[in-house]
């Protein structure tokens, strides 16, 4: 399904209004077989930008009966998004599913930075100079907010892709309630419950990575995953700094393009025409290298942060599933306590067949959505690689079609100036 | 004809040389004819010459009949000797391509000056009129004959720096760099030959030339720079990369600086630069050192320089030289702009080659870690593809930085020797007005004496008035001819110097472009490689 967006944003520092019309497909691909089913269909059509605050529009077509109309609108902040991921996460009954990873916090520091920059710096441009970087920056701009959107919204779509999470409650909730979420959101209580079990967490893993997991599948995937998740976060590390040189790079053209034509503007020798092509080259070039930073961007590193969280995810589940245990074997220490003093021996019995039910049914989903997991992900890389090899080569070939060019016109042009230079004299 | 003597011009350092030459110049050009019609038709007679340059070139090298030069139909300035001096330097130039060998200096040229007012107009040729068939003949020929203006005889001299050795221990160390010299000029006793050089003799040859020729208006390519860093970590010993770096840097930037003072025609068969390129031992420039004392004299010297250029106000009679300034201005200022520029680049894309590399050594990390097979091996081959890209972003950046950064380097430099010997026209300048000041005073005083009333002492006096007012006469007049070689010597320079340059960034332009499409045709192939591995994925 196609996204077709318009988008305004208010800039920060200058205040700029923007109105772009676009269509949206790209970060869609990190994730497959989203949006399928007709029965719940969510998209984030519009967002509006102020200040920090992302305000966006959640749009929801639906042929359920749970839901009160067939299509509606609701507007949701970054933080009403964490509440719903969190409440999920805390329920229980999800214990042994992937939660979808949340949406990372929209993030519009560097723009920002570089736009300050550009703004002490002006003086020192030429007015070409400094409209072609306020061009790039804006375009960066754009970039961070269409990526923001493009997590949001695929969240969701997990969500509602997703055979028990789609019916939850507060889901439901989250794409239905007109009013502001902001009362349903975490308390300060609720909020140091949720970072205390974090902290245990924690603990937990490092406890439990250390303790070998009787069922093979489970041992082999955690063992998997812990190596991956270290290894997937350095990537993506990794794969951001390559590509902010990139960026760094086509930004240079712009500056050595500007300043080789105020060269030419001055020359009147024979040079002037090849300074101007040359400038002019470069400047075509900028604009290939900058779309070949960003491609790499949305299809190598944006790829690898996903999947990183998604692993993360997978790890919760992991995680889950090993207290699950622990519960269960406190549980049969428990029984034989309780057997050993006479005292209570039902209710731990109880206890115990909850625990070890739990635990099954936990092990039982945990391993589909597991196998599914690594189904999706290898289907993501692959057509992810594709298209990135696919887009590279079609920039590269554009380049030595621009450079060829150029340098057919300075060679013909070559004689010709030489024709002049003689002439003149 | 002549009734005026011409100032003290260097004799054509080719009749020493070439004797025979000589003789061979005597014959008018077979165009002559051509051009001593109405001199208005000089542009016609310019694509004569133009088109039948090859036809030319096939004739016996002439040079031109001064004597056919017609003296009407010539428009005047109000400067005098400046207008000759344009004549001589148009005449050259419209000669230039009709013959293989030009002497600037020819002896015959000084009737030349005595031709009372010459032409301003620089005859410009519409080039509508130039044939396709000569664009062609003109490509192949353009060098030859671009070299065939700056030396006697056809130019041919190739000069390599090479196996940089470091000789010594400790602060004593010093590189020595092997130059070897490969030419057919009969300047040198060889054709092939090569000395051990090391920097200090390399800034001693620059600044002897520096004081024999810039105050005749000769460009005098700067020497590379001293870098007190870069030598100290090369003396420690210290074996890495950045002094590696810093050695080749040295080594490309001193070979430019020889191929550009032997590109000088003057230069060239300059006695220093001779010995500088032949001599086995040559005696060692201690007085290029900076706490030396004529390193010490050389600061002072730059100080006062400083004071003077703000002191004299020169009245600029000539609109070419203070247009020329100008232009020089403008173009050291965005020169070192562009320079800064692509020094940047340069640092990203190492920086760019680095975080590849990094990157690379990431995927195939991640590539061991994955369990899906073929999805392992994909990652793999991202890794290796990704480390064939560092290295493509390093060589980039090394042509970066050799082609465009360091030739940029080269011309901020170069033009600091441009203003310079603007600056010693100055010099020359105020150096005459100062003589007619002195003169003035002597003669007022002479006209003093003639109503004093000392009989005794008087006739010594007078005397004595006489031979000082004779003196700062001569004075006055050297100053005047010095002041003309000069600004005749800069128009020439100054022309030659923008040839070079438009010759130079035009390769250089050429010579980048096609690294960069070199770095665009590796990039296809290695991800056209990869594209196959990723659709393997299953």
């Amino acid at each position: 399904m196609i996204i077709s967006g318009l988008f305004k944003f208010s800039c920060l520092y200058k205040k700029v209004n923007f109105v772009l019309f676009f269509v949206v497909d790209q970060l869609r691909s990190v994730s497959v077989d989203l949006n399928n089913d007709s029965s719940l269909l969510i998209d984030i059509p519009d967002a509006l930008c102020e200040r920090d605050k992302v305000k966006f529009t959640v749009h929801t077509k639906t042929t359920l009966n749970s839901f009160q109309k067939p299509d509606f609108s609701v507007s949701r902040q970054h933080e009403d998004f964490i509440w719903l991921h969190d409440t999920l996460v805390e329920t229980e009954e999800y214990a042994g599913l992937i939660i979808p990873p949340a949406p990372p916090k929209p993030d519009f520091e560097s723009p920002r930075e570089k736009m300050h920059k550009l703004g002490e710096g002006e003086a020192t441009m030429t007015k070409e100079e400094y409209t072609k970087m306020k061009q790039e920056l804006e375009a960066e701009y754009l970039a961070v907010f269409k990526k923001t959107v493009q997590v949001h919204e695929i969240f969701l779509q997990r969500l509602s892709s997703h055979p028990n999470l789609s019916k939850d409650r507060n889901f439901q909730i989250f794409l239905e309630y007109d009013q502001d979420l902001s009362v349903r959101r975490k308390n300060a209580k609720e909020m140091f419950g949720g970072f205390f079990k974090n902290m245990v967490k924690s603990a937990d893993e490092v406890l439990i990575s250390g303790i070998k997991d009787v069922d093979e599948f489970f041992e082999q995937e955690k063992t998997f995953l812990l190596d991956y998740f270290s290894k997937i976060k350095d990537s993506t590390a990794k794969a951001e700094k390559m590509t902010r040189s990139h960026k760094n790079v086509a930004d240079d053209y712009i500056h050595i393009s500007a300043t080789l034509n105020s060269i030419a503007a001055d020359d009147n020798t024979a040079l002037k025409q090849h300074l101007e092509k040359f400038a002019e080259l470069l400047e075509k070039l900028r604009k290939v290298e900058g779309r070949v930073a960003s491609d790499q961007e949305l299809k190598l590193t944006e790829l690898l942060r996903y999947y990183m969280r998604d692993i993360q995810a997978a790890k919760d589940l992991l995680y889950r599933r090993a207290r699950a245990l622990a519960d269960y074997e406190n549980s049969n220490k428990a029984l034989d306590k309780a057997r050993l003093k006479s005292k209570d021996v039902a209710q731990a019995e109880e206890n115990q067949k909850q625990c070890l039910l739990k635990f099954d049914k936990l092990s039982e989903s945990g391993k589909k959505e597991l196998t599914s997991f690594k189904g999706r992900r290898v289907v993501a890389f692959r057509k992810n690689l594709i298209e990135m090899a696919e887009l590279e080569i079609k920039h590269a070939k554009q380049c030595v079609i621009l450079h060829s060019t150029c340098i057919d016109l300075m060679d013909s042009s070559f004689i010709f100036a030489v024709v002049q230079v003689r002439g003149r004299r | 004809m002549t009734a005026w003597e011409p100032p003290d011009r260097p004799r054509s350092r080719l009749a020493y040389c070439c004797p025979e030459k000589m003789a061979e110049d005597r014959e008018p050009p077979p165009l002559a004819d051509a051009v001593q019609t109405d001199f208005r038709e000089v542009e016609e007679g310019e694509d004569l010459f133009v088109s039948t340059v090859s036809t030319a070139e096939q004739l016996s090298p002439t040079s031109p009949e001064p004597a056919s030069f017609p003296a009407e139909d010539i428009s005047t300035n109000s400067n005098g000797p400046k207008q000759e001096i344009l004549l001589d330097d148009d005449q050259e130039d419209l000669f230039a391509e009709a013959t293989e060998e030009v002497s600037l200096d020819s002896p015959e040229r000084e009737p030349i000056l005595s031709d009372g007012p010459s032409p301003a107009i620089t005859p410009v040729t519409p080039t509508v009129i130039i044939t396709p068939r000569v664009d062609a003949l003109f490509d192949r020929s353009l060098d030859e004959d671009e070299e065939a203006e700056e030396n006697g005889d056809t130019f041919d001299m190739q000069i390599t720096v090479s196996d940089p050795e470091k000789v010594g221990d400790g602060m004593n160390a010093y590189m020595a760099y092997k130059v070897t010299t490969k030419t057919s000029l009969s300047l040198f006793s060889r054709n092939e030959f090569s000395v051990k050089r090391r920097f200090s003799d390399f800034l001693g040859l620059h600044s002897k030339l520096a004081s024999k020729y810039m105050h005749i208006g000769y460009i005098v390519p700067p020497a590379p720079e001293k870098s007190i860093v870069g030598m100290t970590k090369v003396k420690v010993g210290k074996e890495d990369l950045s002094s590696a770096e810093f050695v080749e840097k040295r080594r490309s930037a001193l070979e430019r600086y020889l191929m550009r003072t032997v590109n000088h025609p003057a230069l060239v068969k300059d006695p220093d630069v001779i010995q500088f390129l032949e001599n086995t031992e040559l005696p060692r420039a201690v007085s290029t050192q900076a706490l030396s004392g004529a390193g010490i004299l050389r600061m002072v010297n730059k100080a006062a320089d400083a004071v003077n250029k703000m002191t004299i106000k020169m009245n600029e009679s000539d609109a070419w030289f203070e247009e020329k300034q100008q232009q020089f201005e403008n173009l050291d200022i965005q020169l070192r702009k562009l320079h800064a520029s692509v020094e940047s680049l340069v640092c990203h894309r190492k920086e760019l080659s680095v975080n590849t590399a990094s990157f690379a050594k990431s995927a195939a990390m991640l590539g061991n870690s994955e369990d899906h097979t073929a999805l392992s091996r994909a990652l793999s081959q991202l890794a290796e593809v990704e480390e064939k890209i560092d290295q493509l972003h390093h060589e980039q950046a090394y042509a970066d930085f050799y082609l465009f950064s360091e030739l940029l380097g080269d011309y901020v430099r170069l033009i600091t020797a441009v203003k310079g010997v603007f600056d010693q026209r100055m010099k020359t300048w105020s150096k005459w007005q100062d003589a007619q000041v002195m003169l003035q005073r002597k003669r007022e005083a002479e006209a003093k004496l003639q109503y004093a009333n000392k009989p005794d002492k008087l006739q010594q006096a007078k005397d004595e008035i006489k031979e000082e007012i004779e003196e700062w006469e001569a004075k006055v007049q050297q100053g005047e001819r010095d002041f003309e070689q000069i600004s005749k010597n800069i128009r020439r320079e100054v022309e030659r110097f923008e040839k070079q340059r438009v010759k130079d960034f035009k390769v250089v332009i050429i010579k980048y472009l096609e690294s960069l499409v070199h770095t665009q045709q590796q990039l296809i192939k290695y991800w056209e490689a990869f594209l196959p591995e990723a659709k393997a994925i299953a």
